[in-house]
């Protein structure tokens, strides 16, 4: 967890892979309690399949979360600038996410970072895309 | 269809206060261990806390109550967030207060018109200064969002949003 030096980070620098999960239903339930969407498509199993999926699956928000983990580890959650995803595949019981990152860009007066994220279903494709300011200190 | 009209249409603004509990709790469902969240006695928040401000805002009162989208049909397209500065600590009350800032049309590959709306939130400290602002697109799909949506990659999670 030690925070990566301006240095160090230069355009096309890849952060080392990280992987989270099995995620659980658990784990989305925690997630829904801390923050307060209570959508019973993600831990409502009979809902769930009323609306037409064989099983109950993550918040977006969720892993969107644990990518902003990924890249807070390494930056530090008191440089992070900006952080953007997009949404692409979603996260089913039992899935593992791989999150990887690459330096994209360097602003030297202002001394931040760019970078692009992904979070990866393992066996899957990608679900959640992001790009992030970090300032680096 | 969404009316266009609802461009500029903003919500009351309400408080939001940022507790410390609350973020140790956010930061643990969100997989990390960081002692700048656990640690400190007055984190900042994480990069997508402010998704929470469900928590504080008067129910019924929220922009999405006006323009009347089919909660069937939406989807999450994305969410952006920008701190001006490092991001704000527990322990800070902030003025929160949305509006809508763009909605258009695309033809989803599936067939069907697939409605955006993007909504553009500010958050503001008690000087009045801006400290974050979160951009949200939701999508308005031509039809229920079923699991088959999962492979066009049209779409989202299928996260409603409340």
């Amino acid at each position: 967890m030690q925070t990566r030096r301006w240095e160090d980070l230069t355009v096309g620098t890849e952060l080392d892979a990280q992987e989270f999960g099995p995620l659980t239903r658990t784990d989305f339930v925690r997630y829904q309690g801390a923050s307060g969407d209570f959508n019973p498509i993600h831990h409502d199993e009979e809902f769930a399949r009323g609306a037409g999926f064989p099983t109950v699956f993550s918040v977006g928000m969720l892993q969107a979360g644990i990518l902003a983990t990924y890249a807070t580890d390494r930056l530090g959650p008191e440089h992070v600038r900006s952080f953007g995803v997009q949404f692409r595949e979603q996260v089913w019981p039992g899935d593992r996410i791989v999150c990887s990152g690459r330096v994209t860009g360097r602003d030297e007066p202002a001394r931040t970072v760019q970078l692009e994220l992904e979070a990866r279903r393992v066996g899957g494709g990608v679900a959640v895309i992001a790009t992030a300011t970090f300032a680096v200190p | 269809m969404v009316d266009p009209s609802v461009v500029g249409l903003a919500d009351e603004p309400f408080e939001m206060v940022l507790e410390r509990g609350k973020i140790r709790e956010f930061a643990r469902a969100t997989m990390s261990s960081h002692p700048a969240y656990l640690a400190d006695p007055a984190p900042v928040i994480p990069p997508t806390f402010l998704t929470t401000t469900s928590f504080w805002a008067p129910p019924g009162r929220s922009v999405f109550a006006k323009i009347r989208l089919d909660l069937r049909r939406v989807l999450h397209g994305g969410q952006e967030y920008t701190f001006f500065g490092p991001p704000p600590r527990a322990g800070t009350t902030l003025t929160v207060q949305t509006r809508v800032a763009d909605v258009f049309e695309k033809q989803g590959r599936r067939g069907g018109t697939m409605t955006f709306v993007v909504t553009v939130t500010e958050f503001r400290d008690p000087t009045g200064r801006l400290v974050a602002e979160a951009r949200s697109t939701v999508i308005e799909t031509g039809r229920p969002p079923t699991a088959a949506d999962d492979a066009t990659g049209d779409g989202a999670t299928g996260k409603e949003h409340s």
